[in-house]
C-alpha cells in the first residue's frame, strides 16, 4: 500500500476534569486505506475521540499526545490553525449523528454547501457554479428535487433527508477521508438502509476511505471491510469484518452474543462479564 | 388483563390524529409488543393509556372494566410505566431514596424503610444505592432504579416505552433479562414498544405493528420468526432488520 | 466522552450526608472562581460590619458635633465628618445594618412569591397561568424605582415601606424565570411518572418543581440585589428611604452632595459602599450561576 490517507500510532488523549485526568484513549494506532474501516464499542470506549482527534476538535481540556498522527500526509499534532481549517471539511470530512445539530438552523442547505464549495474549491468561487455545483452534488445524494431542498431550513427536511444533505455538504470539500459518527443511529431501520446504501456507493465511486464510528455491531458487521473493536480506550481486537464471527476477544465474543436475534430466540440472553484484564494490553 | 378499544388521540384538531383508533388486548403474564417507526404513534399509545395525554377517544379497560377519564390512584397502583431515556426520568436533585418513597407516600402504601432496600435488591442493585443522586449512577443502573421505582406499587402491569434504546448492547441484555425475570416471579403483564423488532421477538409473544397511527399487522412472533407476514409494511420492516441486524 | 461511573470516594449513607455532599461539591465549584471568592468575601464583609456595627464604630453615628464638621480624613475620624460632624466612618458602619436589612428583607419577600407564582402559572397554564402571568406583566410595565417611588409615596416614606415597595417590584421576574423553567420540566420524564405515582398537582410543583427552579432563583436574586441596593439608595436619596437621623448610604450621599465639591469624603465614603456592595453582589451572582445553573457546562 502506497502512503495511507490516515495513520495513527500510539494515541493517546486524556481530559481533565475535576477528578483528575480521564484517559479516554490509551494507545491507539491503525493505518486508512481506501477502505471502510468500523470503529466499534460502547459508549465511553473512545471511539469518537479517536475521529475528534483526527480532526483536533477535541475541547481544550484534551491533551493528545501520538507518536504519528497525519490525516493525507500531513501532521495533525504540528499543523497551523490555518492548515488544519483546510484540511477540515477539504481533505476530512465529519459526518455526525444528528444533521439538525451540525447545520446552521437559519441558512438554507443549498447555501451551506455553497460555501463549503466556496471555501474548499477554488474552482467553484463564482456564486453560480457553487450554485450549480450544489444542485449537482444533491442529486449525486439521490435528491430527486435538488432545487426544492436547496431552499429548504435544515428544520424542515426529514432525518433521512436531512443525512443526505449532511453527506452532500461533507462531499462538496471534495475530502478523500470521511469520518462518519454514528450516521444512522438516529434513523429508522427502513431510511438507514438507503442512506448507507448511498453511503457506500459514493465511498467506492469517489475512492474515499470512510471511519465508521458506531455502537452497532452487526451492522459495522455488514457494512465495513474491517473491524477495530474499542474497550476502555484501547483497540483490543482489528480483523476483517466477515471473520467477525470468528472474533477471539471474549469482549468481541461477549458483544455479539449479548444482542437479541429475531430468528435465534435465547433466553436469557448472555451477558458480558467484563474483565479487568481486558482494559491492559495483550 | 389490559386491553384498549378503539384508541383516538389527536394533537391538531385538523390535521390527521397522531393514534387513529388502535385496538388491542394482552393476556395475563405475557408480553405483548408494539413496533414501528419513529413518529407512528406507539409512544403515544402508551402515554394516552397512562393517562398522560388528557382527552383521548376510545377505552382502555382493565380486567374487563373501563378505566376513568382521569386516571385514579387505583389505577396507578396497577399500572406503571417506564421510560426510554434513563437520564431524563429521575429526578435530578432528589436521592435514589426518596424517588423510591414518593410513590408509596402517594398511593398510601407502607412505607417502611426497608421496602425501599428490598425494591433496589430486586433489580439487581446494592441497597446501599438508595442514598446516592441518579448522576452519580450509570444509564444501566439508573433504569434499574427506574424499574425498581414503578414496581415497588406492586403494579400488575407494567407499560415499557423503549426501556432498553438509550443503552449499549451488553447493558440492554442485563436490562432485558431482568425484565423476563422479575415478570416471571411476580406474574406481570408487559405492553413494550421499541423500534428494535429484535427486542420485540425477544421479549413477546404477541406483537403489533404500527404505521401513521394505525396498526398495520398483529401477529404471534412465531409467525414473524417464521417470516409468516401479511402486511407490506411488516415485511419491509423485516427485510430492513435482517439486513443489518 | 464520560467515562462509567464516577468512583465515589466517599460512599454515602443516609439522607442528611447525602445533601451534605451536594454542597461540599456546589462549595467545591464556587471555589474555582476567583472574582466569586472576592464577591462572597465583600458580601461576608457586609455582614459581619451589619452584625458588629456598634463595636466596630468608634462613635455613636447619630451625636452632632457642630464644633467639629466637615473635617478631612484622619488618625481620629478615618472617613472624616460631616456637615452635622458626624463621624462619616461610624455612619458607614452602621449603614451596612441599613443595607443588609433591605436585602433580607427583599429576599424573603421577593424568592418565595416570585417562586410561587411562576411555578404554579407554568404547570397550570390555561387560565391560571393567563391571569397570573398577566398580573405579572402589569408589574413588570412600570421602570422598578418609579412604582417603588409610587408606592413609597402612597405608604408614607421610612425604611421598611420602601423596602416593600423594592419587593414589590422585584418579584416579577423572578416569576418570569420560575415559569420558563417550569415550563421546561414539566414535559419531563421524571415530572411524568411523579405523575404516575398518584401525586396531586400541588406535591408535584412544591415537591419535585420547585426545588429545581430553586438554583436559578438564587442566581436571579443574587443578580438583582444589586439592583435593589441602588434603588434603596436612590429613594434614600430622594427622602423617600430611611429618615433621618437613620443612617443609610444613599441618604448620606444625597445629604452630603451640597458640601461634595469643597468635603468630596462625605459623599465618597457611602458612595464607594454603595459601589463595592453592588459589585461584591454582581460578582458573587456570576459565580453562582456557574455553580447552579443546570444548563451550564457540567
Amino acid at each position: 500500500m502506497a502512503q495511507p490517507l490516515v495513520a495513527v500510532r500510539e494515541l493517546r488523549v486524556g481530559f481533565r476534569t475535576k477528578a483528575g485526568i480521564v484517559d479516554a484513549v490509551r494507545g491507539v494506532g491503525f493505518d486508512l486505506g481506501r477502505e471502510k474501516l468500523g470503529i466499534v464499542g460502547e459508549s465511553g470506549s473512545g471511539k469518537s475521540t479517536v475521529g475528534r482527534a483526527l480532526m483536533r476538535l477535541l475541547p481544550r481540556s484534551a491533551a493528545v499526545r501520538a507518536e504519528r498522527l497525519a490525516v493525507c500526509g500531513t501532521d495533525v499534532l504540528t499543523a497551523s490553525d490555518r492548515t488544519m481549517r483546510d484540511i477540515r471539511g477539504g481533505r476530512i470530512g465529519l459526518i455526525m449523528q444528528d444533521p439538525k445539530y451540525s447545520l446552521n438552523p437559519v441558512v438554507t442547505v443549498g447555501e451551506q454547501i455553497a460555501e463549503v464549495f466556496r471555501l474548499h474549491r477554488p474552482e467553484y468561487a463564482g456564486k453560480r457554479a457553487a450554485r450549480e455545483a450544489t444542485l449537482s452534488i444533491l442529486e449525486q445524494v439521490k435528491i430527486r428535487d435538488p432545487e426544492r431542498v436547496a431552499s429548504l431550513y435544515p428544520h424542515q427536511v426529514s432525518g433521512g433527508m436531512g443525512q443526505r444533505v449532511m453527506i452532500a455538504s461533507v462531499l462538496a470539500g471534495g475530502p478523500d477521508v470521511l469520518i462518519a459518527d454514528e450516521p444512522t443511529s438516529a434513523l429508522d431501520v427502513t431510511v438507514r438502509l438507503e442512506v448507507l446504501a448511498l453511503l457506500d456507493e459514493l465511498v467506492a465511486s469517489r475512492g474515499l476511505g470512510l471511519i465508521f464510528i458506531s455502537h452497532d455491531l452487526n451492522l459495522v458487521r455488514k457494512f465495513c471491510d474491517r473491524v477495530l473493536i474499542m474497550y476502555a480506550g484501547r483497540v483490543v481486537e482489528a480483523l476483517a469484518a466477515r471473520d467477525l464471527g470468528n472474533a477471539t476477544h471474549p469482549y468481541t465474543r461477549g458483544l455479539l452474543a449479548s444482542m437479541p436475534h429475531i430468528h435465534e430466540p435465547r433466553d436469557p440472553l448472555p451477558t458480558l462479564v467484563r474483565d479487568p484484564a481486558w482494559r491492559e494490553p495483550a | 388483563m389490559i386491553a384498549v378499544e378503539d384508541l383516538v388521540v389527536r394533537f391538531d384538531r385538523r390535521g390527521a390524529p397522531a393514534v387513529g383508533g388502535v385496538s388491542f388486548a394482552i393476556a395475563p403474564g405475557s408480553t405483548f409488543g408494539l413496533v414501528g417507526e419513529s413518529g407512528c404513534g406507539k409512544s403515544t399509545v402508551l402515554r394516552a393509556i397512562a393517562g398522560l395525554i388528557p382527552g383521548h377517544g376510545g377505552r382502555v379497560l382493565i380486567d374487563g372494566k373501563p378505566v376513568p377519564e382521569r386516571r385514579d390512584k387505583p389505577f396507578f397502583s396497577r399500572v406503571q410505566m417506564v421510560f426510554q431515556d434513563p437520564y431524563g426520568s429521575l429526578h435530578p436533585r432528589q436521592t435514589i431514596a426518596a424517588q423510591l418513597a414518593e410513590p408509596l407516600r402517594n398511593l398510601g402504601l407502607d412505607r417502611s424503610p426497608g421496602r425501599v432496600a428490598d425494591a433496589l435488591v430486586a433489580v439487581g442493585l446494592d441497597p446501599a444505592f438508595q442514598w446516592r443522586f441518579p448522576h452519580e449512577l450509570s444509564g444501566g443502573q439508573r433504569q434499574r432504579v427506574a424499574i425498581a421505582r414503578a414496581l415497588i406499587v406492586e403494579p400488575q402491569v407494567l407499560l415499557l416505552d423503549e426501556p432498553t434504546s438509550a443503552l449499549d448492547v451488553s447493558v440492554q441484555a442485563e436490562i432485558l433479562n431482568l425484565l423476563t425475570a422479575l415478570r416471571r416471579e411476580r406474574g406481570l403483564t408487559y405492553l413494550l414498544v421499541s423500534h428494535d423488532l429484535a427486542v420485540v421477538s425477544h421479549m413477546c409473544s404477541r406483537l403489533a405493528v404500527m404505521q401513521r397511527g394505525h396498526i398495520v399487522e398483529e401477529l404471534e412472533v412465531e409467525a414473524l420468526r417464521a417470516r409468516r407476514v401479511t402486511h407490506p409494511y411488516t415485511a419491509e420492516l423485516l427485510a430492513a432488520s435482517e439486513a443489518y441486524g | 466522552m464520560s467515562a462509567s461511573a464516577p468512583v465515589l470516594q466517599r460512599p454515602p449513607s443516609g439522607a442528611r450526608a447525602a445533601l451534605l455532599r451536594q454542597l461540599a461539591d456546589g462549595w467545591h465549584a464556587y471555589r474555582q472562581h476567583v472574582m466569586g471568592m472576592v464577591g462572597l468575601a465583600l458580601v461576608v464583609l457586609l455582614l459581619v460590619v451589619a452584625l458588629f456595627a456598634p463595636w466596630i464604630a468608634p462613635f455613636d453615628p447619630n451625636v452632632q458635633d457642630l464644633q467639629q464638621r466637615l473635617l478631612p480624613p484622619s488618625a481620629l475620624y478615618w472617613f472624616g465628618t460631616d456637615h452635622l460632624g458626624r463621624d462619616v466612618f461610624s455612619r458607614v458602619v452602621f449603614g451596612a445594618r441599613t443595607t443588609v436589612e433591605i436585602v433580607l428583607l427583599v429576599t424573603i419577600i421577593v424568592a418565595p412569591v416570585g417562586l410561587v407564582i411562576g411555578t404554579t402559572a407554568g404547570y397550570a397554564g390555561g387560565l391560571v397561568d393567563e391571569v397570573l402571568m398577566r398580573i405579572t406583566d402589569i408589574f413588570l410595565a412600570f421602570p422598578g424605582l418609579v412604582l417603588a417611588l409610587g408606592f413609597a409615596a402612597a405608604l408614607g416614606p421610612g425604611l421598611t415601606n420602601a423596602t416593600i415597595a423594592i419587593a414589590l417590584t422585584a418579584w416579577p421576574p423572578i416569576a418570569r424565570l420560575a415559569r420558563a423553567e417550569t415550563l421546561s420540566l414539566r414535559k419531563a420524564d421524571f415530572i411524568a411518572a411523579v405523575r404516575l405515582q398518584g401525586a396531586t398537582p400541588s406535591r408535584i410543583v412544591l415537591r419535585h418543581i420547585l426545588p429545581l427552579c430553586i438554583p436559578s432563583v438564587i442566581v436571579r436574586v443574587t443578580l438583582n440585589m444589586a439592583g435593589v441596593i441602588l434603588t434603596a439608595a436612590g429613594l434614600g436619596f430622594l427622602g423617600l428611604g430611611a429618615q433621618p437621623p437613620l443612617s443609610e448610604w444613599g441618604a448620606m450621599v444625597s445629604s452630603g452632595r451640597q458640601f461634595m465639591i469643597d468635603s468630596p469624603w462625605v459623599v465618597a465614603a457611602p458612595g464607594l459602599a454603595i459601589a463595592a456592595i453592588t459589585l461584591a453582589f454582581n460578582l458573587a451572582g456570576d459565580a453562582l450561576r456557574d455553580v447552579l445553573d443546570p444548563r451550564g457546562d457540567r
